[in-house]
């Protein structure tokens, strides 16, 4: 059974978009990045998937259930952090993490301590007197706090520093060791690369690209760096052309062959061809769209 | 449960200033009584002969010599307008602060259905108007019988029953925009109040315009007529009904669709 699954989803605000036409597929069991800039459309798939809004057409289905006919039974099972954490003013946060394991009839006081305990959370503390990212943390709890099936979360690490990231992150994979499925969005490619075994890429409210994140990172495309010459005239193939100091750098998307003849006219002190990080395949489905 | 004991807590300073603040009102008019009758004897025919303006305020109709007839127009005014305000502002916020406060997302990322949440919100306000209207009660007996007045019962009850019907509209009402609204509802709130009281006077001033008191509640209301006939006019309490089912269903019906943002 799959974790997420959509048909088809597409979200309009009046005539705003929202996401079109979304196909996406989470297997139970992964870890999946969902990744893409502010505004793609990543906040919009996921509060549909969560029934916060209901889409303009196109359906789901969360942990087998439909998100239309069986919101409440997916809500149980799933544990949602927004991008943004808001709570009810002048409560403490004691009390936040109690309504919510209150409103799913569960008692968490002990996962709760536990989670508080590992993330440097006060529970004594009022809501309305955190910072921005122990406000996060308080988001964090609930979401974990019941041990949820799958874990959606939207943009989790913003406010954290690094070693709570850290952390956050050690925390997401034992619970994936465990079993359960993680579905998050971001748009930092480097924890998606470090974390995530597959990862989708949404632009425009389009999915781009989903696939395993070793896949993703061995498109063909190359990242060729030449130290000793100050220009390069642009032809098939090559993008992303970058004059440094001491040589030139571009992604190149092409044929072996062809990336051999071009380096034997050039006159390169020394040459490095490597295979590009996220950030630069992220880049080349970008500019790759708009080309 | 937690739902309902958890909307309860949110307002509960809220509720306490506002019972504070009418029952103490209410006290003061009520206390005041004796003095005022002592001093008024002759001004009570002018009160009841001032035209328009009697008619506005329904004191044509009223003999202020009499405790039921003070307490229906100066009691009845008083109970009538910050009753009302206390629904409209109780009704209004309800949904819209969710969104406004941004905490709709929390509380319906919850396995909670949005229609137990309406419900819920719906009698946490049935609640807090009954504490209020219960409160305002004791403090009115209180009041009578410190005094020593001549009180009717029945008529006194049905003075603040109607209040407490027309609290439950209003709130009804203002409940169902709340549905519609993200923020901003305050104004729109305290703007219907004013109004439905506005409607209400300008409807006792001609007998042109007493189609008002069917969509205004402050018709069934009317101290003046309650206490010279001992019950309310059914005629205008049932519009009044039905507005309050029209405003809860709305509610119900609208926040099942909405979107949250």
């Amino acid at each position: 059974m799959d974790a997420i699954k959509t048909n088809s989803l597409t979200k309009y605000y009046g005539k705003a978009r929202g996401m079109i036409d979304v196909n996406l597929t989470v297997a139970e069991g992964d870890f999946f990045g969902f990744i893409g800039p502010n505004g793609a459309g990543k906040s919009t798939t996921i509060r549909t998937l969560l029934g916060l809004i209901s889409p303009t057409s196109g359906s789901a289905e969360v942990l087998g259930m439909d998100i239309r006919a069986q919101k409440n039974q997916i809500l149980a099972k799933v544990g949602y952090l927004p991008s943004e954490t808001n709570f009810y003013r002048g409560m403490k946060v004691r009390e936040i993490l109690k309504l919510s394991a209150d409103l799913r009839h569960m008692d968490c006081k002990a996962e709760a301590a536990l989670l508080c305990e590992r993330l440097d959370l006060d529970p004594n503390r009022k809501v309305d007197e955190l910072s921005f990212g122990n406000r996060k943390k308080v988001g964090i709890v609930c979401a974990l706090q019941h041990k949820p099936r799958l874990y959606i979360l939207d943009e989790p690490t913003g406010g954290l520093d690094p070693l709570m990231q850290k952390e956050f992150y050690s925390i997401l994979q034992e619970r994936n060791k465990a079993g359960a499925t993680v579905f998050l969005s971001s748009h930092v490619l480097s924890e998606v690369e470090r974390y995530c075994k597959r990862a989708a890429v949404i632009r425009e409210g389009r999915i781009l690209v989903s696939d395993s994140v070793g896949n993703l990172g061995h498109t063909g495309v190359k990242r060729v760096s030449i130290r000793g010459i100050s220009s390069l005239s642009l032809r098939e193939g090559i993008k992303d052309i970058q004059i440094k100091q001491d040589g030139v750098t571009f992604l190149y998307d092409g044929s072996a062959q062809e990336l051999l003849s071009l380096l034997t006219t050039l006159k390169a002190q020394d040459f490095t061809v490597t295979d590009p990080d996220l950030e630069e395949i992220f880049l080349h489905y970008y500019t790759k769209e708009e080309s | 449960m937690t739902l309902f004991l958890h909307e309860l807590k949110r307002n509960r300073i809220s509720l306490i200033v506002w019972t504070a603040a009418i029952s103490f009102m209410l006290g003061v008019c009520i206390i005041i009584y004796p003095d005022m009758s002592a001093q008024m004897g002759d001004i009570s025919d002018m009160f009841s002969n001032m035209g328009a303006f009697s008619d506005a305020f329904g004191m044509d109709q009223l003999n202020f010599g009499e405790f039921m007839g003070y307490f229906g127009v100066e009691c009845g005014n008083t109970l009538g307008l910050g009753g009302a305000f206390f629904a409209a502002l109780l009704g209004i916020s309800a949904l819209s602060k969710e969104e406004r406060d941004k905490t709709a997302e929390f509380l319906l990322s919850h396995p909670v259905t949005r229609r137990r949440v309406v419900l819920f919100k719906l009698l946490s306000i049935l609640t807090q108007i009954l504490i209020l209207n219960m409160t305002v009660a004791l403090v009115t007996i209180i009041g009578v019988l410190a005094i020593g007045a001549e009180a009717d019962a029945g008529k006194m009850a049905w003075l603040l029953l109607s209040s407490a019907i027309m609290q439950i509209e209003i709130s009804a009402i203002t409940f169902g925009i709340s549905a519609f609204i993200r923020r901003g509802g305050l104004a729109i709130g305290m703007g219907l109040a004013m109004g439905l009281y506005f409607l209400n006077i300008v409807s006792n001033l001609t007998d042109k315009l007493d189609f008002l008191k069917y969509i205004s509640p402050f018709g069934y209301t009317d101290g003046g007529q309650i206490v010279a006939n001992g019950l309310p006019e059914i005629k205008y309490l049932l519009p009044g009904v039905a507005l309050t089912l029209a405003g809860a269903a709305a509610a119900f019906w609208k926040y099942e669709r909405k979107d949250i943002a």
